[in-house]
């Protein structure tokens, strides 16, 4: 028995579990797939008095696509991304990202809600939320919020939820079929962690140059972050060899990587550029 | 806190602590010993078991979250001595050496199998990077599987 000692909830609505969260305060902690969560309980990195389990509360398992964009319930699970026939039409940098999330028997647990509450800054989730200017759902005491993922995560591990808040869902705008993408990330084993990764989208003006250009990278800081050099140096722009070198390079100097075991600082620099490089080829192509 | 659950098509029901993990449940409560436990945080695949139909790590999920679920350990998949199509597989090809990591190994397979029984090579060799096998080198672990698929496309296929 590795776990620290707590109390288990089952809550069958979100006012049951909103109410759990006012009692106990910062003692409860949500569980959702747990594919975060019980590693952390197992090396004690955290010690909750409570576990409020979501399973039961209705309506967080939803995936719904209309003409506003996506919305991915908070409850909804990796394996239920892949499986959505329609998502991959609705919003291919999605599906192509969240393809790269762990490995097979996490993606069948793992969870979009508890993703973006763990934050961590390599994860694909909420990478694609701050490209993509999605919005966090959040309920919590006083009613519903929502927030942008740029505001929403504030550093390693860290959102700017409070302790009685629940995640509900996220929403990314509508994506136009015509728009020009790629995702790609680089991890020493298929489903760990990325050393880094970048996800990207542009759409074309009527001259052929870019325009809106959104370059997204996660494992490159201590947050997922937009790069505004490197969308400077392709929008209105032909996405050439030179403009794809030029925001390659602004790219490696914008983003802010942290040194530890897997690899050092200007190893991950070298990889933003050769990642933000091959991905706007891709698009490009 | 009180539990029920399907193990291998039997129904249980216990008192856990809300603490213990699935697989500790299975293995020191129920006596399913064949589950076993190697890293307990996720990332050997070594715990696998099959939770309404789809492989999960035991040692990520309480005892207390399988209530109301229908769980198949690798003690399910065979009857007494006979080996199962994709046990008798992992014989043919020497698909393991120490057996410690060969119950998730086969839980694994056996889910994906059974919802893509015309997995390619690709496939099962991205599903099973999830599961950590210190002997083998992978390649007759594959070549198992791969083997296996007949028994799972056809109408003899396992339920």
């Amino acid at each position: 028995m590795k776990f620290p000692a707590f109390e288990y909830a089952r809550p069958t609505s979100l006012d049951a579990a909103l109410g759990l969260l006012k009692v106990h305060g910062g003692d409860a902690v949500l569980l959702a797939g747990g594919q975060s969560l019980m590693p952390l309980l197992a090396f004690r990195l955290a010690a909750p008095g409570l576990l409020v389990d979501l399973k039961d509360v209705p309506g967080l398992g939803a995936i719904g696509i209309d003409a506003e964009g996506v919305r991915l319930g908070a409850f909804v699970r990796w394996c239920e991304i892949d499986r959505n026939a329609r998502l991959a039409a609705a919003h291919p940098l999605l599906v192509e990202a969240i393809g790269h999330v762990a490995h097979y028997q996490i993606r069948n647990r793992g969870t979009v809600g508890g993703s973006l509450a763990y934050a961590d800054p390599a994860a694909e989730m909420p990478g694609i939320a701050v490209t993509c200017d999605g919005e966090i759902i959040v309920m919590g005491g006083a009613g519903e919020r929502r927030v942008a993922a740029a505001d929403f995560f504030l550093g390693a591990l860290t959102t700017c939820l409070e302790p009685g808040e629940i995640i509900t869902g996220l929403r990314l705008p509508a994506w136009p079929k015509d728009r020009r993408w790629a995702f790609l990330e680089f991890a020493r084993r298929r489903g760990d962690f990325a050393l880094a990764g970048t996800a990207l989208y542009y759409d074309l003006d009527s001259e052929g140059r870019a325009v809106d250009a959104h370059i997204g990278v996660i494992g490159a800081a201590d947050r997922p972050m937009r790069l505004a050099e490197a969308e400077r140096a392709i929008n209105g722009s032909a996405v050439d060899a030179d403009s794809i070198a030029a925001a390659a390079e602004a790219a490696s100097l914008e983003v802010d990587p942290m040194e530890d075991f897997h690899a050092p600082v200007a190893y991950r620099r070298a990889l933003v550029q050769t990642l933000v490089a091959r991905a706007l080829t891709r698009a490009a192509g | 806190m009180r539990i029920k659950f399907e193990v291998n098509g039997t129904k249980v029901e216990l008192d856990v602590e809300p603490r213990v993990s699935l697989a500790d449940c299975l293995r020191d409560t129920l006596r399913l010993t064949g589950t076993h436990l190697g890293c307990e945080h996720g990332v050997c695949g070594a715990c696998t078991v099959i939770v309404d139909g789809a492989a999960v790590r035991a040692c990520l999920m309480l005892a207390v979250q399988a209530h109301g679920e229908h769980i198949v350990t690798v003690e399910g998949l065979s009857n007494d001595d006979a080996l199962s199509p994709l046990q008798a597989s992992f014989r043919k090809h020497h698909a393991l050496q120490c057996g410690f990591c060969t119950p998730g190994m086969i839980t694994t397979a056996h889910a994906l199998l059974t919802e893509e029984p015309d997995a390619d090579a690709e496939r099962v060799r991205e599903v099973l990077s999830g599961n950590i096998c210190r002997c083998t080198g992978y390649i007759p672990i594959i070549k198992a599987v791969l083997e296996a698929r007949a028994h799972y496309a056809g109408e003899d296929a396992p339920p």
